[in-house]
């Protein structure tokens, strides 16, 4: 059982740490199980299941740290796991950037563990890809697909009095679904902490729609177009943006939000006013660790708020040594939207292009968080509020930075890998080039 | 990113190094532990275990694959050591056809009992699915090699090497990019050992010893007064070698063309020299020239060229990509089957010959054999800009009509079913007298670039835009200074059509991918790439400079 409930993770954490005889002592115990299934040329290619638990030891005397890992939980291992990273502690050069470990912590509530998820057993998995096939068999299209579900626990104690623990559960799907003749394709991706709100066959009815409809593209110039992202499309680029809010790297002068003269652009307007964006683990749609890795506790913090920019994440040391709040990397990106949905986004637009899914993101200048990469499985022209036939595949090199700046209008917040995204239109988006891929 | 028992190193603060997340798997152990090795004929003993009780549960065909992997990597900011990571995997994986379809199990208990059961599941696995197969799996046949072993021919184990001794060469390489004006310095040292025993009921018993480093760094210039900052990353190339990579040697320096100060290097890095000119070019980079949008004759650096091969033409002839088995996540192939059956599919001009190689010396590909029991060899891909063809393991050689399988199937672990992977793929030097200064002397106006940048291709490997770490202007012939904001856009067959030719064998070199990744779960890989330097003509290159 590689699940362990809050009781049963403390008993065995308490017990290692009373083995410690170092200065500081932080013990993690973590563990998952879960499964998977793969999918390709409507036939199943691979499937398994996987369990783990490990425990990681930090040890510290003064400001010399080890680490040790192991996945045996007996007396004697947890005592053999305590001394090797004692060892290694011993023999480590002193960390200049030293903090002391946390206390005590008072951690918010989430429920991010659902049985729904964590019942899931082969037969689901089974059931759920051939949902899958079936959508796509039954239109003629051929499906390539993956389903991954996990539960998992984190647990965490040291020597100074912390302890935290969390429970959680996650499921994700994705297709991509292909016309016979290679003229078309289509894709969905869901991913939920509930695996109850999942249905496979109706997600699969997106994509096998979208490629379908996306037969013999034709090719418009490449140019600065209005475009209305799905958040599957957007997802990478914000993500990009988001998580690279880093406050050493921002005063160090290597990064989007450094400024000339060692300052940052803290305080300052960065993206349209509209666009708010924070972090909370207790979001019911995408409910995460009330704690760090760290041990910090995790709350809600807003990074960007009508267009400003509020705060930037560190770790404790570059804190404490700038006197600036602790605030750990976030764990969740929540952005907030309108009420509109996809349709009605089509419904106003002129002259546009719908796009379900942008590949191959990488960054090309770290400075202006330029990045480049091509759109994906459905993509369709927009005029005068219709989406009137698909387009050939486009290269685009845009920022996130520009993009929100260019904002038009935002749709109603979806999850989308971990994190709440509405659907975002955005005018003058960068398409440099034509792809043939389909 | 498979969530077994790993740690994501990219989220412990390495935001200067460009590198995608890295896994590690396993547990974390002493470096003395990292040196002791696990009985053969213990490793004999349980693999038959697995053979006769996957045979007696009704598999027409097993093999099993007992491995232990070691990591051992180390990181470095400016004067400090950040992480030492040392760790371990252990574990047997199983795979059997039953009914004519594959079943996988793996197991880290490494008993009779643990291999046993591991193999029952794989067949009773293998039997569930066969329900679902429309045609059974067709294996091309292998000959069984007996009790053999191979091991990278190294000169010195990296792992045998004390880490304080490597991290102070990390320190040395930083101090050295310190003292020619860098900002910011993170240097790495990635070492891999995997010690793979592999058998099967085709009567082979390989046990292998493979090893595998890359050091690498980045370094960053800031103006404050501007607010403007620019990277410089390596010039080293992952390596299927021990440390004698680390130690540079004259002989294996390979001087870059007149004005750059670059140099190449082959089977040895000079890691304080590179640093060195690191810091005076990322300096260099805050005033360059920003590049005037257009077309222009490009010299590729080896160094550079090798992530061109390995997107536009490496990862495009993977036959399972062709067939549509990589469609959800990589992707599939403009390199059709139909394209193959025509025989004239010119994916190149004249000059292109690219073959693809798992028995390079000094390459990461380098195995005797490959993860399925294949003896490896060296084929052509594209010969004299003809696409001949594909990289196929045993079940997938009869689409292609080969008589036996090309040898490059790979599993990134014990816990990891093997699948097709990319052999090492290089572009053959060329045959007449040729240096890059005189290549150089041919381009009127061109742009010469190094080493690693962005690199972005979709999912049929049509389009691509790459970057790099230096770019330099050619104006008649000539090399007349530092470029900035450069990224060239083509298509695969439009670039190689603009092939003009490459330097000679004494020119040649290779290039590394580190952690490649494919499949869902994703697996990583290591593979090389050789080449010379190499001109291609009129290829068009966008402006990256924008306004935030």
């Amino acid at each position: 059982m590689a699940i362990l409930t809050k009781e049963q993770a403390q008993a065995i954490l308490k017990k290692a740490l009373g083995f410690s005889k170092a200065d500081e002592c932080e013990i993690t115990l973590s563990g998952n199980e879960g499964g998977n299934i793969r999918y390709a040329r409507n036939e199943v290619s691979t499937s398994g299941a996987e369990e783990n638990v490990s425990m990681a030891v930090e040890s510290r005397f003064g400001k010399r740290s080890g680490v040790a890992t192991i996945n045996e939980f007996d007396d004697k291992s947890l005592e053999k796991v305590i001394r090797r990273s004692e060892e290694i502690a011993k023999l480590a050069p002193e960390s200049p950037e030293y903090v002391e470990l946390l206390g005590p912590q008072k951690y918010i509530t989430t429920k991010a563990n659902f049985d729904s998820t964590a019942k899931i057993d082969p037969a689901y998995r089974a059931e759920a890809a051939a949902k899958s096939i079936k959508a796509a068999s039954d239109k003629g299209l051929t499906a390539a697909g993956f389903l991954e579900h996990y539960t998992r626990f984190t647990a965490k104690m040291n020597n100074k009095g912390l302890f935290a623990y969390h429970p959680s559960t996650d499921i994700d799907f994705s297709v991509t679904m292909r016309t016979e003749d290679g003229t078309g394709s289509g894709y969905v991706t869901q991913d939920f902490s509930d695996a109850s709100k999942l249905d496979t066959g109706k997600a699969s009815q997106i994509a096998a729609e979208k490629a379908a409809n996306s037969r013999n593209a034709k090719a418009l110039e490449p140019g600065k177009y209005t475009v209305i992202l799905e958040p599957a499309a957007s997802i990478d680029l914000l993500r990009n943006m988001f998580f690279n809010m880093d406050q050493r790297n921002a005063e160090e002068g290597r990064s989007f939000l450094s400024k000339p003269g060692g300052k940052t652009k803290v305080g300052e307007k960065l993206v349209d006013e509209r666009i708010t964006v924070y972090s909370d683990p207790t979001n019911p749609e995408v409910p995460t660790a009330p704690f760090a890795g760290d041990g910090r506790p995790q709350e809600k913090v807003t990074w960007i708020d009508k267009g400003v920019v509020k705060n930037l994440y560190n770790t404790r040391y570059w804190a404490s040594n700038k006197g600036s709040a602790s605030i750990p990397p976030p764990g969740n990106v929540i952005m907030e939207g309108g009420s509109q949905s996809l349709e009605d986004m089509i419904k106003s637009t002129k002259r546009g292009i719908l796009v379900t899914r942008l590949w191959y993101i990488r960054a090309v200048d770290p400075q202006t968080l330029l990045y480049t990469g091509l759109t994906r499985d459905g993509t369709f022209y927009i005029e005068n509020g219709k989406i009137m036939y698909p387009v050939k595949n486009f290269r685009f090199n845009e920022s996130p930075v520009i993009m929100l700046n260019n904002l038009e209008a935002l749709g109603k917040p979806q999850r989308i890998n971990g994190s709440l995204v509405p659907p975002m239109k955005v005018r003058d988006f960068t398409f440099t080039s034509l792809s043939d891929a389909v | 990113m498979k969530r077994r028992n790993f740690l994501e190193l990219s989220a412990l603060g390495f935001g200067g190094l460009m590198l995608p997340s890295i896994p590690v798997f396993g547990d974390i152990i002493s470096p003395e532990r990292a040196l002791e090795t696990v009985d053969t004929a213990l490793k004999k003993r349980l693999a038959d275990v697995a053979l006769n009780t996957a045979k007696s549960k009704g598999a027409n065909y097993a093999d099993v694959r007992i491995g232990r992997y070691l990591q051992q990597y180390i990181f470095t900011r400016e004067k400090q050591v950040q992480n030492i990571v040392n760790a371990e995997s252990f574990g047997v994986g199983v795979r059997v056809l039953a009914n004519g379809t594959w079943g996988f199990a793996a197991t880290s208990d490494v008993s009779d009992k643990g291999v046993a059961k591991a193999a029952e599941q794989a067949v009773a696995i293998a039997k569930a699915n066969s329900k679902l197969q429309k045609e059974p799996v067709q294996l091309a046949p292998v000959k069984g090699f007996g009790e053999v072993s191979w091991k990278t021919p190294i000169e010195k184990n990296a792992f045998e090497v004390p880490v304080g001794e490597k991290a102070d060469l990390l320190l040395a390489a930083n101090a050295a990019a310190m003292d020619n004006g860098a900002n910011f310095v993170n240097s790495a040292l990635f070492q891999v050992n995997e010690q793979k025993y592999f058998a099967s009921t085709e009567g082979s018993y390989i046990d292998q010893d493979v090893h595998r480093i890359w050091p690498n760094f980045t370094v960053t210039a800031v103006d404050k007064a501007s607010g403007k900052f620019k990277t410089r990353e390596a010039l080293s190339a992952p390596m299927g070698m021990g440390y004698e990579y680390m130690i540079p040697k004259a002989s294996e320096k390979i001087k870059g063309p007149e004005g750059t100060g670059l140099n190449g290097y082959r089977y040895a890095y000079d890691m304080l020299e590179d640093a060195a000119l690191a810091a005076k070019q990322a300096k260099e980079k805050l005033t360059a020239k920003s590049v005037m949008a257009g077309k222009y004759d490009l010299v590729l650096d080896p160094n550079h060229l090798g992530l061109t091969i390995h997107e536009s033409v490496g990862h495009p002839l993977e036959l399972d990509r062709v067939l549509g088995y990589e469609a959800n996540y990589a992707g599939t192939s403009f390199a059709t089957l139909d394209k193959w059956k025509s025989k004239s599919f010119k994916y190149g001009s004249d000059k292109v010959n690219i073959f693809a190689d798992k028995t390079q010396k000094g390459s990461l590909g380098y195995v005797g054999w490959d993860d399925e029991g294949v003896k490896t060899k060296k084929w052509d891909l594209i010969k004299d800009g003809v696409l001949v063809n594909y990289q196929a393991i045993r079940d997938q050689a009869h689409i292609i009509n080969e008589p036996e399988s090309h040898g490059c199937c790979y599993a990134d672990s014990w816990s990891s079913v093997q699948f097709q992977r990319m052999p090492n793929v290089s572009l053959a030097p060329g045959k007449e007298k040729m240096d890059v200064d005189k290549l150089i002397s041919g381009v009127d106006k061109g742009i010469y670039i190094a080493g690693r940048g962005s690199y972005s291709i979709d999912q049929q490997r049509y389009n691509f835009q790459f970057g790099g770490t230096t770019f330099h202007e050619i104006k008649n012939g000539k090399i007349v200074g530092m470029l900035e904001d450069v990224a060239y856009q083509s298509n695969t067959q439009e670039f190689w059509n603009s092939c003009a030719g490459s330097c000679d064998e004494s020119d040649y070199r290779l290039f590394g991918s580190f952690f490649d990744g494919k499949g869902q779960p994703s697996q990583i890989s290591a593979v090389s790439h050789g080449s010379a330097h190499t001109r291609f003509n009129g290829v068009n290159v966008i402006n990256t400079a924008r306004k935030i």
